[in-house]
């Protein structure tokens, strides 16, 4: 698949992805905004509403059946958070021509009804309609507090939340209760038509169709799409240490049998001039695959846990450690996930833990070309960070990291926060 | 020589190769020369509820939990090593998962497949346990189950199926109880294995950048076990198509109601099961999807969100027709149902309207063959239950409105429901358990 980019319209970019590897296509625009904790649930709210109706197709009913008609599984709307950029919009997926009966293109059908979705939503002078306004607030609140339901997101999230509690990126992407109470059809109308005007937009097409033929057809669509002063200073405040000197500790108790335990790190100094693949690579050593030091003693030789991983954000510049423990074995626990941290710190790295942990980062890399979807994620991604970089230059900065370069991250990661969410079994049993 | 056949589906653009090996193991192999990612899935007919069963006659008990037990400690080698271990340090993707009557281990990998694709195939032919090995295991997996516990997702599933299903032992968890694993010895595991993982009760599927002949040589070479004898499950009586119970709700620690309500359903065998799948599948989008007066409907009044839906089930000769979501009102949706059950029984389903969930349907079925995981564990049911899914989208063609409109008056009727909720826990009921 090659990759294009063209600037269509001001601060319009188009991306393609073109080829016929795949039997079907994939396309999604997406309006970039600051992540904030003021806007960031009316930003998701925007595209919900967008998704109940258009001119012409002004309910869901009627946008729904005419996605049926192109073979397609909807229109979706989609909030991305990256750093702390927030991307919200909508994708797609529907059938190459090769394998429709008449052999007829849908895609530039399923150009013209996004765009039509997001530039005609349906309106009674000029407001979206409050009742879509109200429902998808509601809907979009129980999103929100749904979140307690799976235990092992909502340690993360939590964990997040806290360590991050005076920054934007402590805003989960689809906001918070509290400001997402406040949506009203009045200012969440206001609020679209800014983001509209002043958002950069990215379109990705992952498709056999030539990019020209895109483009032409999303300049026929997206005519009179507003532009205003466009906000091209758009990014992520990267802290490099802790909040407070010492970690902070933040516990919870709930009912549930098995506790969880969620430890937040700043990457530090390393931020200055990231390396992204020695930082991918400490995580790999560390805690993010299944020959990590984390899932090797935390949960095979102690079996302490059944799941303890770490993952990276390298555009905010922070590592969370996860593990489901019995609550009753919280010190051990941590003590033991803080001991791999020194341990990777002092250089503790054998070659096979090395060589381990760049075969599998390259092999998820490589795998990138394979489905529409993580080509989508991979340029969207490196699009947001202004990286000019493919999936095989990324191999290739694997193969210049050494081992000091991991251990010099290492020793640049800072922890600022610990979240315990505590089972009221274990704790008791004890 | 060719000990591979190919069969062609030119409609969907796609070609497999089938072929068996002399002991009985039957591979499929899809090539993808234009994919740097191949899969592989290594399976056996062995799950969470083939508890009791038949061999040579003898009926044989083992303890709840067994076939996940054996899942995890296969990856155990007898020089020491860990295959899931050794496979990762070569760059594959390995993981492995039980389900109620499978057993399944696989890897993706971008580099030296065939070597990882030997390593699957010998780690899970070489049984290796000891008494230590298996009591550390007995300390995960107990926090597997605990975590289960806690999921208002599992939760809920299990007590619908305990609704539907008196005895069937789909309706225990896969994973088993603390207590019942237990009683899980290396002696149980290794007697299970010798019945289970035995050729002619396994199936090999690949798909990727691979040659179909290569593949049928590595798993000669590497397969070697003897034909052994087709074990058989002892599900006990046959359970009827009326639930056992109608009605069961527990307290969670959730932020609004979740209902699961469906039916069990009798199901077919060969293609036929293959067109009820479908006829299965395009019945509940009529009734329910994105497009449905029932969901539309019930969205507006702020009963539904985004996060309903449906799916059905058929395994361990059963069927199950799942559908769930969360609302302030369970009951409310669930009587909807009933009358939009109701008013499709007695007003039939407008021909335009099924032409246009059909052309859904198929564009999904194509979105489908874009996922090699997917693909590969769909040749493997089809292996297992004796049907071909790479004929969906012709099959789909024959379905008529009238397959979906008998399908929904037998199956859906008031008579055959039932319902699983969780409810949110209230103010001071928590920790006074």
């Amino acid at each position: 698949m090659i990759f294009s980019r063209n600037e269509i319209m001001p601060g319009v970019a188009l991306n393609c992805l073109t080829g016929d590897k795949f039997k079907t296509s994939l396309f999604t625009v997406s309006l970039l905004s600051q992540l904030t904790r003021e806007d960031a649930s009316s930003d998701a709210a925007v595209v919900s509403v967008l998704s109940r109706g258009s001119s012409s197709y002004p309910d869901m009913e009627k946008l729904s059946a005419r996605m049926e008609e192109l073979y397609g599984s909807g229109v979706n709307p989609t909030v991305r958070k990256t750093g702390e950029i927030h991307s919200v919009g909508f994708a797609s997926y529907f059938p190459d021509a090769k394998y429709l009966p008449s052999g007829e293109s849908v895609t530039g059908d399923v150009i013209s009804l996004t765009c039509e979705m997001l530039l005609n939503p349906v309106t009674r002078g000029g407001l979206l309609l409050p009742d879509y306004v109200e429902q998808e607030k509601t809907v979009l609140l129980d999103r929100i507090r749904s979140r307690i339901n799976d235990k092992r997101t909502y340690a993360v999230s939590r964990c997040i939340e806290e360590m991050c509690a005076f920054e934007d990126y402590g805003v989960s992407s689809i906001g918070e209760e509290k400001q997402a109470e406040s949506i009203y059809y009045t200012k969440l109308t206001k609020h679209f038509r800014k983001l509209l005007s002043e958002s950069p937009i990215e379109i990705f097409f992952v498709g056999s169709e030539d990019p020209d033929e895109i483009a032409c057809r999303l300049s026929e669509s997206l005519f009179t799409l507003p532009r205003g002063n466009i906000n091209t200073d758009i990014g992520t405040d990267v802290r490099m240490n802790s909040v407070e000197e010492a970690p902070r500790y933040t516990e919870e108790v709930l009912d549930v049998g098995q506790g969880k335990l969620s430890i937040g790190f700043r990457l530090g100094e390393c931020m200055e001039e990231r390396n992204v693949a020695a930082i991918s690579l400490f995580n790999a050593i560390f805690g993010g695959t299944v020959t990590s030091k984390l899932f090797m003693n935390v949960r095979e030789k102690l079996s302490l846990a059944y799941y303890a991983s770490s993952f990276t954000d390298v555009a905010k510049g922070i590592m969370l450690v996860n593990s489901g423990i019995d609550s009753s074995n919280y010190e051990k626990a941590r003590d033991e996930i803080f001991a791999q941290l020194e341990a990777v710190k002092r250089g503790e790295i054998s070659d096979y833990e090395f060589s381990a942990a760049r075969a599998g980062l390259s092999s998820s890399y490589r795998m990138v070309s394979d489905s529409p979807q993580s080509l989508e994620g991979f340029y969207f991604q490196r699009m947001l960070e202004g990286e000019d970089i493919s999936p095989n230059d990324r191999i290739e900065d694997l193969m210049n990291v050494s081992k000091d370069d991991v251990v010099e991250v290492a020793n640049s990661v800072v922890c600022d926060q610990i979240y315990f969410l505590k089972g009221t079994e274990g704790s008791d049993n004890e | 020589m060719n000990n591979m056949e190919h069969k062609d589906y030119t409609r969907i653009g796609e070609k497999v190769f089938s072929g068996v090996l002399p002991n009985g193991l039957r591979i499929k192999v899809i090539e993808k020369p234009e994919f740097v990612t191949g899969y592989a899935v290594f399976a056996t007919r062995y799950g969470g509820a083939w508890r009791r069963f038949r061999l040579d006659g003898e009926l044989i008990d083992t303890p709840a939990g067994i076939a996940h037990f054996l899942e995890h400690k296969m990856f155990d080698m007898p020089d020491g090593e860990n295959a899931l271990e050794v496979l990762a340090a070569n760059g594959a993707n390995p993981n492995a998962f039980t389900a109620s009557d499978v057993t399944c281990y696989y890897f993706e990998s971008t580099e030296s497949f065939e070597e990882n694709l030997r390593m699957l195939l010998k780690f899970v032919s070489t049984p290796y346990f000891t008494a230590e090995t298996v009591q550390k295991e007995q300390g995960i997996i107990g926090q597997e189950i605990m975590m289960g516990e806690d999921s208002p997702g599992n939760r809920i599933y299990y007590n619908f199926l305990k609704l539907l299903y008196s005895s069937h032992p789909i309706r225990d968890e896969i994973a088993g109880t603390v207590e019942s694993i237990a009683g899980i010895t290396d002696q149980t595991l290794y007697d299970c294995h010798r019945v289970f993982y035995n050729p002619i009760n396994m199936v090999l599927i690949v798909e990727g950048p691979v040659e179909a002949e290569k593949i049928y040589d590595i798993a000669l070479e590497t397969v070697t076990a003897e034909c052994g004898t087709m074990p058989e499950a002892d599900f006990g009586p046959d359970e009827g198509t009326v639930p056992h119970e109608r009605f069961r709700e527990e307290a969670m620690e959730v932020s609004l109601p979740q209902f699961l309500f469906g039916s069990k359903i009798k199901p077919e065998h060969g293609d036929l099961l293959l067109k009820q799948k479908l006829t299965a599948t395009l019945s509940l989008n009529l009734l329910l999807g994105t497009s449905s007066g029932f969901y539309n409907g019930l969205y507006k009044k702020g009963l539904l969100n985004p996060g309903f839906g449906y799916d059905t089930d058929f395994s361990c000769d059963l069927g199950t027709i799942f559908i769930e979501g969360e609302s302030r009102d369970p009951s409310a949706v669930f009587e909807r149902f009933r009358e939009a059950v109701k008013d499709v029984c007695e007003n039939g389903i407008e021909e335009s309207y099924f032409k246009r969930i059909k052309r859904a349907l198929y564009g999904s079925l194509i979105k489908s063959l874009e996922d090699f995981e997917g693909v590969c564990l769909s040749l493997m049911d089809g292996m297992f239950s004796g049907y071909d899914p790479m004929i969906s989208a012709q099959c789909l063609d024959s379905v008529m409105p009238g397959d979906c409109l008998d399908f929904i008056k037998e199956n859906l009727s008031d008579d055959r429901l039932a319902m699983s909720v969780i409810n949110p826990v209230k103010n001071g009921d928590a920790g006074n358990v």
